[in-house]
């Protein structure tokens, strides 16, 4: 079983991407599972074709220790798992300790165990690693395998770089590491070779350029990934190329950050702080 | 009885020897602590008082005696009070081991006097309540407290969680007071455990709480005695202030309000009637003094009353404050009658105690004032020390405005108090209190633990524990003074250990009565050699000993 992370930049395009790849994995035959670890709850509303009626944090609240798997857990697109860690009303509480009660959880109900004949778990995670909490994907051993969703905007860029800091960090320590950067286009200038330059200088790769379509908003807006939706038309290739891809990647590092002298190098050279 | 010089040969060398101390030990440390460390370490010199470093982060690894914020505010200065309902909210540890553990006592006046001391309040939050916020829960626990107890006040206790989820203990305070009514008091502390280098941050938070929520909301003045004092910084441990009443009452004179043993909501709102303020713990107080000295010119005066001479010395003060002959023939009467039974046993137990030696490393007041009953035993303080002391507990209150004002401290919030507009009013004109100074009586002061210690005793700030060890290896006191954690340590390496923070099972050891206890509780203790006598079985068994073989 791989566990892979995806982290990025709040408003990149993470719970889109992921759950695309993850249709694309499940075309591909591969069993995956979904945990969602933004408070908000809607890193599986693609592959569920809506909310999930229930998350981790809400069931162990209102059922006390008394909570099932299937309680938890709801069935997607093509056999997908799909589990929503949930969290506090934003200004409350804490987000954080939410995400490390929540798949504590999972793996005591057994989610994780050798019957579910898993290939993937995908952890979903909210906007920068902000906190010890939003770390915990990273942390011993929940997630080997980091991909970052970036474009070539200078605070996706900055994002990036701030999640490589602490995936050096704990891959000091631990066997997690980083798979590559996801471009998701915004359309910046030059955008796909200041990828590749960044990845580059990161000890990573690029390992796919998403080109941006409006294909991708009409499927969001039926509750439905590209390939759900549209499974001929060209964006679902990309997400297919894009699984395929990290199916077979096999190159995982533990990056090296930049500096912000280098990071705003970087965006000098190539032309977009002009 | 005619005492003789309470210091013996065998003393005054030892107290020479003090000096090699400080370089032996920091050599042992590395660099960097050691030059901390070294700042931290003095010999005393009652006129020329040298410097020392206090107030400051504990250096990790010292094994420190100190306690935490929410220790300092929930735990010494409100804890003690009778009729509040205390409520931590936090996770149940903090509530628990703060519960009772100082032995504060407290005697409600008929059977139906509230009286919440032998309850622990707590939200418990769990797990959920962390990451979903723990407001509600704490709201329910008040609705609770409310409902069991119908309380006059009700305190809330923020412990570390609290503020790091950020809950918002003084907005649920203020919804809470809104929603039962009737006229209760609920307020916050935002008291977190973290919040300061010990506890002394706490006591400062909370003398904060005490002055904004408790002093000054009731004016009637209480109470037929005319000569009207609060004891501030007096916890009740052991009865403590039970004793102290006793004397009060014996002269006739109003003890308005003790901050905090066996006080009330309403003796804390009735506070600001007191003509005097007398501090006994400088540290863990000074603030309400100063505060209610600005706001409703109230005078204070720094007061010892541990040991007999110490006390009677306190109420000759009072008398020298208020001026009249009958509270002073009255007080002199009492002192006389009280002495009595005190030099009956005092004079018994002297040639025993004669030029034995303590050590004390306990408070931030403490380690000061029980010198006094030492001395009195004839005993020397070889070294002091407090836990969570400033540079004014040790070096007396001028150096306040030389203390550097550190980002720790800058983390506490420093009230800006004014003068009360309709009840401002100086208990002494400007000529009185000058009369009074110019007759020997201090306002506003506090000369520190040094003024008082033998010349070239050691002075230690927050001891660690190595330095413990090394003082009891090198200087075998007769007894040492501090807390539990150091109690079985101690003990174990043959040296008896009284506990100051809550008098073992002890007390009271204030005032007459209280000086009579501790003569005899520590003629038990340095004359008998029980502690050297027993022996572990390793100690006295034959043990095979055995090397590896690589």
């Amino acid at each position: 079983m791989r566990k892979i992370a995806i982290y990025g930049k709040g408003g990149i395009g993470k719970s889109t991407t992921t759950q695309n790849t993850v249709a694309g994995l499940a075309e591909m035959g591969r069993k995956v599972m979904v945990v969602g670890c933004d408070p908000k709850a809607d890193s599986t509303r693609l592959l569920l074709h809506g909310l999930a009626q229930k998350t981790v944090l809400d069931t162990l609240r209102d059922e006390g220790e008394d909570v099932e798997l299937d309680d938890v857990m709801k069935t997607g697109f093509k056999n997908t798992s799909c589990v929503e860690s949930g969290g506090p009303e934003p200004g409350v509480g804490c987000a954080g300790r939410g995400i490390i009660t929540s798949i504590n959880l999972l793996e005591q109900l057994g989610a994780y165990d050798d019957d579910k004949g898993l290939d993937y778990v995908f952890y979903d995670v909210l906007g920068d690693v902000v906190c010890g909490g939003f770390a915990m994907p990273i942390r011993d051993g929940k997630a080997q395998e980091v991909y970052i969703v970036c474009s070539g905007e200078m605070m996706a860029m900055y994002a990036a770089n701030n999640i490589c800091k602490s995936i050096s960090k704990f891959g000091k320590v631990g066997d997690v590491r980083l798979g590559g950067l996801i471009c998701n286009s915004r359309k910046v200038d030059n955008e796909a070779n200041m990828i590749l330059e960044f990845a580059k200088k990161l000890g990573t790769q690029m390992i796919h350029f998403v080109p941006r379509d409006n294909m991708v908003q009409h499927a969001e807006i039926n509750r439905q990934t590209v390939i759900d939706y549209a499974p001929e038309h060209s964006q679902a290739n990309e997400y297919r190329a894009l699984a395929k891809k990290i199916d077979e990647n096999r190159m995982q590092v533990i990056p090296t950050p930049l500096s912000i002298g280098e990071l705003e190098e970087l965006l000098v050279s190539f032309g977009i702080m002009n | 009885m005619v005492y003789e010089s309470d210091k013996t040969k065998e003393t005054e060398t030892l107290i020479a020897e003090l000096k090699g101390f400080k370089e032996e030990v920091i050599t042992k440390y590395p660099n960097k602590v050691a030059k901390k460390r070294a700042k931290s370490i003095v010999l005393s010199d009652p006129v020329d008082t040298p410097q020392i470093q206090a107030n400051v982060r504990t250096i990790p690894g010292i094994i420190t005696q100190r306690g935490c914020t929410y220790a300092g505010c929930k735990g010494v200065v409100l804890g003690p009070t009778r009729d509040i309902v205390n409520i931590t909210h936090g996770p149940i540890g903090c509530g628990f081991y703060s519960w009772l553990t100082r032995r504060n006592q407290t005697k409600p006046e008929d059977e139906n006097a509230a009286n919440f001391i032998t309850y622990c309040f707590s939200t418990d939050m769990q797990d959920s309540n962390i990451v979903f916020g723990g407001e509600e829960k704490l709201k329910q626990a008040i609705r609770e407290a409310y409902e069991l107890f119908h309380p006059k006040a009700i305190a809330i206790f923020s412990t570390c969680p609290v503020g790091l989820i950020g809950d918002d203990v003084h907005r649920v305070a203020r919804h809470m007071k809104e929603e039962i009514g009737n006229g209760i008091n609920i307020f916050g502390f935002s008291c977190e455990g973290y919040r300061g280098v010990s506890q002394s941050a706490g006591h400062h938070i909370a003398n904060n709480g005490l002055f904004k929520n408790l002093i000054g909301r009731d004016d009637e003045k209480k109470g037929s005695l005319k000569y009207r004092v609060n004891l501030l910084g007096e916890y009740n441990i052991g009865g403590d202030a039970f004793e102290l009443e006793r004397v009060f009452e014996k002269c006739g004179i109003n003890l308005v309000s003790t901050f905090s043993g066996d006080s009330t909501v309403q003796k804390f709102e009735n506070a600001h009637t007191a003509d005097l303020n007398m501090v006994m713990c400088h540290r863990s107080i000074n603030y309400v003094a100063e505060m209610m000295e600005t706001a409703f010119g109230i005078p204070w005066i720094k007061v010892q009353p541990i040991g007999a001479n110490s006390t009677a010395k306190m109420l000759r003060k009072i008398t020298q404050y208020f001026e009249e002959q009958e509270l002073i023939d009255r007080v002199e009467e009492v002192i006389a009658e009280e002495m009595k039974e005190v030099e009956t046993v005092r004079a018994a137990i002297y040639p025993k105690t004669r030029g034995k030696k303590a050590m004390l490393f306990v408070g931030g007041s403490r380690a000061h004032h029980y010198q006094d009953l030492f001395e009195e035993l004839g005993m020397t303080t070889l070294a002091a020390g407090y836990e969570f002391g400033h540079r004014d507990d040790y070096e007396g209150r001028h150096v306040i405005p030389t203390i550097q004002i550190d980002a720790d401290s800058r983390n506490i919030e420093e009230l800006t108090v004014t003068k009360d507009e309709t009840r401002y009013n100086p208990r002494k004109t400007e000529e009185e209190m000058k009369k009074l100074e110019a007759e020997g009586m201090e306002f506003n002061e506090y000369h520190g633990l040094m003024k008082q210690l033998e010349k070239g005793a050691l002075v230690i700030d927050d001891l660690s524990h190595y330095e413990m060890e090394k003082l009891i290896e090198k200087y075998k006191p007769d007894v040492f003074c501090a807390g539990v954690k150091e109690k079985y340590v101690v003990q174990k390496m043959g040296i008896p250990l009284k506990q100051l923070h809550n008098y073992d099972s002890g007390g009271p050891y204030a005032g007459f009565k209280g000086a009579v206890n501790f003569y005899k509780d520590i003629e038990q203790m340095v004359c008998a050699s029980i502690w050297q006598d027993l022996k572990a079985p390793w100690e006295s068994e034959e043990y095979i000993e055995a090397q590896f073989v690589y």
